[in-house]
């Protein structure tokens, strides 16, 4: 799979955030696989040395950076903040979000594909956080994008795939651009349900790093991508509303008299 | 000079970006920098010079989603 042209060894993309101890991100990144992992950008005091030792250790995992813009609720608000995040960062990558609603973190569609058009002019390769709708993704693509990122269902809500209608619909009709269910996946059964729908990665944070025992689910998850994408590949049957038997009624012994 | 730092009020004697940041102690920090709302890149931090009552924003690298 690539993204931007480069090219990724796995499909799993983690969050940074939420985790009780860096270790446990650390041992957590490397128990799924993921090739990416989510960052971002916070004020920090003169001295303080929480943000260079978290960009040490995203150095050492040896993955894909993808710097959001998580937090913003307007155009130039994200165009400032993946502009910082592009310097502090080295990569032109940027996971773009435009939060229009509050409770439920909505993206703001409207404001984000005028920041993608504005970033992608500027040279950024964008991953618009959007949702499931399609006028929207299409313009999202004739401002630049080349990557969507459709929710699954609210952040951090673990609530799966609220709309698969929906969701189904959007892989219909771009069918060959890459596209991740970035939020909303609580279970690994919900990313394995992605990639059988036929999306081309799941990003997971909160599913992860507030599991249990954060370094097994993310082992899960592994296996879970891994299982839905040979399942997609291997083209499930279709759905049907009645039953159809399994096995085989020919030459059953129907007519038998029984005493 | 009075300015805004993250939103606090802070007294600087020194008036370009750089001098400002190392005045500051963020001198060597993996770091970027907004002022009054604009990105400033780490290239032009010797000749932007900060004026009273500037809102300047100084962003680390954090853990995301």
């Amino acid at each position: 799979m690539e993204f931007y042209g480069t090219q990724l060894a796995s499909r799993l993309m983690l969050g940074t955030a939420q985790y009780d101890s860096p270790a446990l991100l650390a041992q957590s990144v490397e128990a799924s696989k993921a090739s990416v992992v989510t960052v971002s950008l916070r004020r920090e005091a003169a001295g303080a040395q929480a943000g260079q030792a978290f960009w040490s250790l995203v150095k050492s995992l040896g993955v894909h950076i993808l710097p959001n813009t998580a937090g913003c609720h307007g155009v130039r608000e994200a165009v400032t903040t993946a502009h910082m995040a592009r310097e502090v960062f080295g990569t032109d990558w940027v996971k773009l979000e435009v939060i229009g609603q509050g409770d439920l973190l909505q993206p703001d569609v409207f404001g984000l594909v005028e920041a993608t058009r504005i970033l992608t002019e500027d040279g950024f390769k964008v991953f618009p956080y959007t949702t499931e709708d399609l006028v929207t993704a299409e313009r999202l693509l004739k401002a630049g994008a080349e990557v969507l990122m459709p929710w699954g269902a609210p952040i951090g809500s673990g609530r799966g795939l609220n709309n698969i209608f929906g969701l189904r619909a959007l892989r219909a009709h771009f069918p060959t651009i890459p596209m991740v269910i970035d939020a909303g996946i609580g279970r690994p059964s919900h990313a394995a349900m992605a990639f059988e729908l036929g999306f081309d990665a799941v990003l997971i944070n909160t599913a992860v790093a507030k599991a249990g025992d954060p370094v097994r689910m993310g082992e899960a998850f592994r296996l879970a991508c891994d299982a839905g994408l040979a399942g997609y590949a291997a083209q499930p049957i279709e759905e049907r509303d009645m039953a159809v038997p399994s096995t085989p009624t020919l030459g059953l012994a129907r007519g038998l008299a029984v005493e | 000079m009075r300015i805004l730092v993250n939103d606090e009020q802070r007294e600087v004697t020194n008036t370009t970006l750089a001098t400002i940041l190392n005045e500051l102690g963020y001198g060597g920090a993996r770091i970027a920098t907004a002022l009054n709302g604009t990105f400033i890149p780490a290239s032009q931090r010797d000749t932007v010079t900060i004026m009273e009552g500037a809102s300047l924003e100084v962003l680390a690298p954090m853990q995301g989603g």
